[in-house]
């Protein structure tokens, strides 16, 4: 399974990718894979104050509804509305159109906190 | 199904795997003073014949089920059509059990679709559930449903509102972040647009309306839906839809939610019930909606068929994040009202409301000739309150004498004093019925 060397993950199976002082949040290969067809996504509001552990929103697919925990704290400074319609993108394109969030950090330092790609990779295998 | 009961041997082999010698010891951890240490003071089994009469004679305690009634206030009576029971009772459908399955339940899911469909014209919205356990909470859930959609805490109930609506209602919020505010009614019965006005709609997640309200009057749900702007829920309650065969649609005149109480389709007045719960919604708030959903789809070999959908969200995959608690399954009472609403049909279930409607404005010039007055002015549909002459106690208890229930007095009701009496006239009311209680209002 493809993991990106460019991006941090949570053992909850987000990635996050740091863009200066922001963050682009989604779910991994290996999320989307486990959930099944995905045929609803629910994101947060632009504005909202979330913090890294917590939940930001919920993506159902045929199979279930599952929470979405984020890897970071900040407020939303972007939601990919292009969900709403074509959620299935999640699916097609985790780590990039099928993006979720872009969030404003307030404290970049909780990155050390994250996966890095190579202990993601061990984690997947362990699961597997 | 088949129920097969434990066996002596199921209880014994049970008991030696856990370890015990026997069943009572399970029940260890009660206190002793609280247990009963003894068999339960039953009477000594009666063959089927003397079953027979032990019952009958229980049931003709119940004088009122034998007498001319024109009480309403929630619960109406109404004719059904004996093929009800006799297909309710057929095997296939006559089961407890939640149709999960699709491969073996596809008649049940069927059903049900159908029911969901009928409701859904009947209101005028988008889709409907199958189903709620009744109007109260139908009513409460369309109330946590709002909460779940919009950021206001506050709701905005109808003082005309069913009491015992607004009583569940508070016994869902009591423990939330939801405060709720009681929309006053005016002179005619209907909620007071004046006041609704200066009302904090702004910060309400949900504005709940009665119409027909628990005082039998018709609202102008239209304007209603015009006075409240801003992004509040807007939920009309009702107790009788039969109504809305008649009535414009809640969807049709701006309702996100209609929900309310279905057992007028068939279902008969019961002490407790079974009563049925229908809600009503827009497509844009499906995954919101609380309780089931059958959907139609194809299958493999392209043929049409059903299934519980988004059911995702529900308790027995969701768990404590289910979007409600609802899982008894109502389908029996809503496979009673699909049928009561397909027997009807198009054009009997209006001409049956006509009939309702007809006759209680027969009762109002009766009862106003008799000496009573009306107490709204707005329209109202098969319910109406009556002032009456003297005080309502007396006319219940002169009435009774006569093999009568004359309505429901509303002395205690914020409003109401103890002249005032709710009448309701259904099909099952003929004139000479209505002049019967006529004739006891004028002269007691």
């Amino acid at each position: 399974m493809s993991v990106p060397a460019d991006l941090l993950f949570t053992k909850d199976h987000e990635w996050a990718r740091i863009e200066g002082d922001t963050a682009r949040i989604g779910v991994t290969h290996y999320a989307q894979d486990s959930l099944g067809e995905i045929v609803f996504v629910e994101l947060p509001e632009v504005g909202r104050t979330i913090a890294a552990g917590g939940t930001f929103g919920s993506v159902e697919s045929v199979k279930a509804v599952s929470d979405l925990f984020a890897p970071l704290s900040g407020v939303v400074a972007a939601v990919n509305k292009a969900l709403v319609d074509t959620p299935e993108t999640v699916n097609r394109d985790p780590y990039g159109d099928g993006w979720m969030i872009q969030v404003k950090l307030s404290d970049p330092a909780e990155t050390a906190a994250l996966l890095a790609p190579a202990d993601y990779e061990k984690l997947l295998s362990e699961e597997s | 199904m088949r129920y097969i009961p434990h066996t002596d041997d199921d209880i014994r082999v049970m008991l030696s795997r856990i370890g015990l010698a026997d069943v009572s010891t399970l029940f260890d951890c009660i206190p002793k003073a609280l247990q009963l240490q003894r068999d339960l003071d039953l009477p000594p089994p009666l063959s089927e014949p003397e079953l027979e009469r032990h019952l009958s004679n229980l049931a003709e305690l119940n004088d009122g089920a034998t007498m001319t009634s024109f009480l309403g206030g929630g619960a109406y009576r109404h004719h059904s059509p004996a093929a009800i029971n006799q297909l309710l009772l057929r095997g296939e459908f006559f089961t407890a059990y939640t149709p999960y399955q699709a491969e073996v339940a596809q008649g049940t899911l069927q059903a049900i679709f159908e029911f969901q469909t009928m409701i859904s014209r009947l209101f005028g919205l988008d889709v409907a559930n199958a189903s709620m356990y009744d109007g109260a909470s139908a009513t409460a859930e369309a109330v946590l449903m709002a909460a779940r959609l919009r950021k206001g805490r506050k709701v905005l109930v109808a003082g005309s509102l069913n009491p015992s609506y607004r009583a569940v209602i508070e016994t869902y919020t009591q423990f939330g972040d939801l405060e709720l505010v009681t929309i006053p009614f005016g002179a005619d019965g209907r909620i007071d647009r004046n006041a609704l006005a200066s009302m904090p709609v702004a910060e309400a997640c949900a504005v709940v309306v009665a119409s027909p309200n628990f005082f039998g009057v018709i609202e102008d749900l239209a304007a209603l839906r015009a006075a409240v702007n801003g992004d509040a829920i807007f939920v009309v309650s009702f107790s009788e839809p039969l109504a809305y065969a008649m009535l414009r649609p809640p969807g049709a005149c701006g309702a996100d939610i209609a929900a309310g109480e279905g057992a007028s389709f068939g279902l008969a007045t019961s002490f407790g019930g079974p009563y049925l719960g229908l809600f009503a919604t827009k497509k844009e708030f499906v995954r919101s909606m609380p309780g089931r959903l059958a959907g139609e789809t194809v299958d493999t070999r392209g043929e049409r068929g059903y299934v519980l959908t988004l059911s995702t969200r529900e308790q027995h995959i969701r768990r404590e994040k289910a979007t409600s608690n609802i899982c008894t399954n109502q389908a029996l009472c809503a496979l009673a009202a699909s049928i009561y609403l397909s027997l009807h049909g198009k054009a009997g279930l209006p001409a049956l409301a006509k009939l309702n409607r007809d006759l209680a404005q027969t009762a109002k010039a009766k009862l106003t000739a008799a000496g009573a007055a009306l107490r709204f002015a707005a329209p109202t549909f098969n319910e109406f309150v009556m002032r009456l002459p003297r005080s309502a106690a007396d006319v219940v208890a002169a009435s009774r004498k006569q093999g009568l229930i004359p309505g429901l007095p509303l002395a205690g009701l914020d409003g109401f004093d103890d002249r005032d009496l709710l009448v309701c006239v259904t099909e099952l009311n003929t004139t000479d019925d209505i002049d019967r209680l006529a004739r006891i209002v004028r002269e007691g």
